[in-house]
């Protein structure tokens, strides 16, 4: 379990992230939505230990989370850090020799689904299909956590379509946990347990999608509309 | 993606109409088995916890059995699935009755009204 509990993180003056406490359980697959600049990806890179927080604490199981957390978790960022050079398969082997739990077999059978050749070198690759690359590097990792930022942004539908079906089919979430952020909120909420909604860097609401439905009468849009309204 | 949903109603609830939508109509028979939880997930678009409660909840429903190591099929209790037939006869009707009641319609003309327009498909 991910603890965070009053956390906050400023760049110079600007506050990114303010007093905020959130426990992300097991099993779930969380949404992480607000404006850009709300802290998102701040968030998601506390979780994945890559910032330290000015104040408050997080931790993982109970310990304090480092850079050492990268062992369970798979940390996806929205931009492409990959050599261009590489091949496919050749990237598959540098994060077979990077992360212990890193399952060629695996990441190769997500590839076939989402319909990448090994062969193809990153640079001769589309957007979408990199958008392809990156989600099965990541799901290639036999995680318990996967952080996602902005897995969807900049891609066309059947790539979102293509990278929705895979994180249905390839994470196990009786013990595996997704937590992303993303705009693509009314595509995306039909994947979702939960929403947790930033706003200029303070968590303003946590709530499950089914409830958001049943108590609120209105999909998940439209409450968070009627949150940055208020 | 996968399928589309309405806004204002849980989308597992959705998901059980659409699947007992299935049963009543026929297209899903008496004992057929259903595809596994992630399986129709992915068709869905759905996440597979969500999936998990609409089989778990039409089980308790006694509209699906699960059978050990085999996974969900549809019951095969054709008295269930005639309870099932009634109770959406009872839900259009219901939804019909307010519909009419709000512009005024008396059951009693409508039902005239039905007789005489007879069996016209259009």
């Amino acid at each position: 379990m991910i603890e965070l509990k009053n956390i906050s993180k400023k760049y110079g003056g600007r506050q990114a992230l303010q007093n905020v406490t959130l426990t992300i359980p097991q099993g779930k697959i969380i949404g992480l939505v607000g404006e850009n600049g709300s802290g998102k990806t701040t968030l998601l890179k506390l979780m994945a230990g890559l910032l330290t927080p000015d104040e408050g604490k997080a931790t993982y199981g109970g310990s304090p989370i480092t850079r050492r957390i990268a062992e369970h978790i798979a940390y996806m960022p929205d931009t492409d850090l990959f050599y261009p050079y590489f091949t496919v398969q050749q990237l598959f082997d540098f994060y077979a020799s990077q992360f212990d739990d890193f399952d060629v077999v695996k990441a190769k059978e997500i590839a076939q689904f989402l319909n990448i050749s090994l062969d193809a070198k990153m640079k001769h690759l589309s957007k979408g299909n990199r958008g392809r690359v990156k989600i099965a590097v990541t799901l290639g990792r036999e995680a318990s956590y996967y952080l996602l930022d902005e897995p969807f942004s900049g891609l066309d539908p059947m790539v979102r379509a293509d990278i929705a079906k895979g994180l249905i089919r390839f994470t196990d979430i009786e013990r595996q946990t997704v937590i992303m952020t993303t705009h693509e909120i009314r595509e995306m909420e039909p994947l979702l347990d939960e929403m947790v909604v930033l706003k200029g860097g303070q968590m303003i609401a946590s709530e499950s999608v089914d409830e958001i439905r049943d108590v609120y009468g209105m999909d998940a849009t439209s409450w968070m509309m009627s949150l940055f309204r208020e | 993606m996968g399928m589309d949903f309405l806004p204002d109603k849980p989308i597992y609830q959705q998901l059980i109409e659409r699947i007992t939508g299935d049963i009543i109509r026929g297209t899903c028979q008496p004992g057929e088995k259903l595809p596994s939880v992630r399986e129709y997930a992915m068709e869905a678009g759905v996440n597979a916890n969500t999936m998990q409660r609409v089989y778990k909840e039409l089980e308790q429903m006694k509209i699906t059995e699960t059978k050990r190591g085999q996974g969900s099929f549809v019951t095969s209790d054709i008295e269930r699935i005639d309870e099932l037939r009634d109770e959406m006869k009872e839900q259009l009707v219901q939804s019909f009755i307010q519909n009419i009641e709000a512009l005024g319609f008396s059951t009693s003309e409508m039902m005239d009204y039905l007789q005489k327009r007879g069996g016209q498909d259009d």
